[in-house]
């Protein structure tokens, strides 16, 4: 089969895997989370109709006569129409719109972080790795302190001496509240300022995956014959490294980016907590502790989209680097 | 540890990092899978040790971890080494216990999550075709859904009183085994195809008898750094569900610990001693953990072995030749 629709069909699953893992979750455990939810809705001066207590119940289980397979066709035609529910902690707001609120800033925020933290890490690692025994390679293993931090921690404390000790930044919050959001310069440049440390945290502590990952396949690959040959002919070291080894040594990092993302993204939830940032991690934690488990399972639903796009996404581009994937098949 | 005969100048004069054997007399079958001491695998062994020491005896040597005194927040002084809270807790007593849940916790998921990622992954590639095909798709699956948000979702909806140790380690096995299965599928795809496999096979073995006894002491090395590994992100994704407040109910963990810290304001107010020692702690350990696994790696894949061994060689010989030049320049001058 075609790898682009190999890759293709096989996100196709992995989408309908979550989907139907967002299904199941809450028909497994104990607890009855309609009831809750429902009562929480009455709280707040919502009139529940049995048409609520039934599109709740398709969401999250509970006792609903239906036998369960068109309990799930159901769920999926609901799903297909954008229909998430209400959100209780943001009543009477729909939970695909406080989603979609607080999704950019999240994308943005660990999008960039991703893009530099990879950038500057397979930059070092091919560095260190192109010269293996200096002082600067044997430094290498200090980075495994980086990517053994818990990225919470690492927040707290660089919050803690680059905000409250040294108020360089503001401590919590992804914009000066005075301003309301748009695009001016004013917005923007406050943004990118309360921006930062997370992005910091972000990139300080994915950095050193990177690095190692492209240092050992620099290791490997300079041990290649084509190296020795590129030697031979007299060709400049520069040109060897840019050209030969880094290009050939880079490939399992983008083939990695699946596992590196699915970690930066569940670092950067509880990061966001720290800060107080207005994104979708914060949005999870704050759903939890709220009981709005529409807006639960919404955010996880979000979060699993965009990480399965942004995969499907570097894998196609991966065909396109990679000949030898496409030809596999 | 050297394993090296007196310099032989002609390996460092190679351009290229070859496969040299070892030169030395030949390593056992068991040494050849125990790793080499390094400074930095001394360094990991020690940092592991001593914090696991910490959480075994720590707890009987400090005091109640919850005892309230009315000298809140004091900062480390001889009474307190590492200062109280906001309610006069001890930090250290409460640091030696939290020590010993995190360590049980990362312990446990280790197990079970190696567990899962051996049977998907080893046991996958050996049956081959559709087996194959099934397990490695559903280990594919279960790679790319973002772990933590999965894990947020399922301890949200178990209620708090029935959220306890094994439920935690449970769901953070479930969600973490997939990227260890992948990198064992790969080992036993390449040991699978190897002549003493088919040998056993041919003889009549039965596949688990196969498996267990001629692919799996193969695959030790790389189930160990899958172990490895294991352990550090249980132990960091407890420490992250625990300070959002998901943890185990009725467990001390460290991220227990930065959870009381942030909602007791630790950070305005300016208790470092509170929240910096709990996640060094994650960080040393973590460390430690990494720097075995850096020579483990090397046992894996001998050509980051090679490596080191080529430098050293490399710099042996060098100080060889000028050891050699000086006599001759002594014996000219003579």
């Amino acid at each position: 089969m075609n790898y682009f629709l190999r890759k293709l069909s096989f996100y196709a699953v992995a989408l309908w895997a979550a989907l139907t893992l967002n299904f199941a979750i809450p028909r497994m455990l104990p607890g009855n989370p309609v009831d809750i939810l429902l009562a929480k809705l009455q709280q707040r001066g919502e009139t529940v109709t049995p048409e609520t207590r039934k599109a709740y119940a398709l969401l999250l289980g509970g006792d609903s006569s239906d036998p369960l397979w068109i309990q799930y066709w159901d769920y999926l035609k609901n799903l297909a129409r954008g229909d998430l529910g209400v959100s209780v902690s943001y009543y009477p707001a729909q939970v695909s719109d406080v989603i979609l609120t607080s999704l950019p800033w999240t994308v943005v925020l660990v999008g960039i972080a991703t893009i530099l933290a990879a950038v500057l890490g397979v930059l070092l690692g091919a560095i260190v790795g192109w010269r293996p025994g200096t002082w600067l390679d044997s430094l290498v293993p200090s980075t495994t302190l980086l990517a053994a931090v818990p990225y919470f921690w690492l927040a707290l404390i660089l919050a803690y001496l680059l905000a409250r000790v040294l108020g360089w930044f503001p401590l919590q919050g992804g914009y000066d509240v005075v301003l309301t959001p748009g695009w001016n310069g004013e917005f923007i440049a406050s943004a990118i300022q309360y921006g930062f440390l997370p992005a910091l945290t972000i990139v300080l502590a994915s950095v050193g995956g990177w690095l190692l990952g492209m240092r050992n396949m620099m290791v490997s690959t300079l041990s290649e014959d084509y190296i020795l040959t590129a030697e031979a002919k007299g060709l400049s070291p520069r040109k060897i490294l840019r050209s030969y080894a880094s290009r050939n040594a880079v490939l399992p990092s983008v083939a990695g980016f699946a596992i590196s993302l699915g970690f930066v993204v569940s670092g950067s939830v509880i990061t966001e907590q720290v800060f107080s940032y207005p994104g979708i991690g914060g949005r999870l934690l704050g759903a939890v502790t709220n009981n709005d488990y529409a807006l639960m399972q919404g955010v996880f639903l979000f979060i699993t989209l965009a990480v399965l796009g942004a995969n499907l996404l570097v894998d196609l581009l991966y065909g396109l680097i990679d000949p030898r994937t496409r030809a596999r098949a | 540890m050297t394993n090296l005969k007196p310099a032989d100048p002609a390996p460092a004069a190679e351009a290229t990092v070859t496969a040299a054997p070892a030169a030395g007399p030949a390593r056992s079958g068991w040494r050849s899978l125990l790793p080499t001491m390094t400074p930095w695998l001394a360094i990991g062994l020690v940092l592991v040790a001593g914090i696991t020491l910490f959480g075994l005896l720590g707890p009987l040597l400090v005091g109640d971890p919850r005892q309230i005194r009315d000298q809140g927040l004091t900062p480390p002084s001889a009474e307190f080494w590492l200062g109280t809270t906001q309610t006069g807790q001890d930090v250290l007593a409460q640091l030696a216990y939290a020590t010993r849940g995190s360590l049980q916790i990362g312990l446990l998921v280790g197990v079970l999550a190696t567990a899962l990622s051996a049977f998907f992954g080893i046991y996958g590639a050996y049956r081959g075709k559709f087996l194959d095909d099934a397990f490695s798709l559903f280990t594919n699956v279960f790679l790319v859904i973002p772990g933590l948000p999965l894990v947020i979702v399922i301890s949200g909806f178990v209620p708090r009183e029935s959220r306890g140790l094994w439920t935690i380690a449970v769901v953070l096995a479930v969600t973490g085994w997939a990227a260890s299965a992948r990198v064992l599928h790969a080992q036993t795809l390449s040991v699978r195809q190897r002549d003493y496999v088919a040998a056993s096979q041919v003889s009549g073995e039965r596949p688990w008898r196969v498996i267990v006894v001629e692919i799996l002491p193969n695959l030790l090395p790389v189930i160990a750094s899958q172990f490895v590994f294991a352990v550090i992100a249980a132990i960091l994704g407890e420490a992250g569900l625990s300070y959002i407040g998901l943890g185990a109910s009725n467990s001390a963990t460290l991220g227990t610990m930065l959870f009381y810290a942030q909602n007791g304001f630790a950070l305005s107010l300016g208790a470092w001693w509170w929240f910096v020692p709990p996640g060094l702690m994650i960080a040393l350990f973590g460390m430690g953990l990494s720097l075995v696994n850096f020579s483990i790696d090397e046992v894996i894949n001998p050509k980051l072995k090679n490596l080191r061994q080529h430098r050293k060689r490399a710099r042996r010989a060098l100080r060889l030749e000028r050891e050699l030049a000086r006599r001759s320049t002594q014996e000219t001058d003579r």
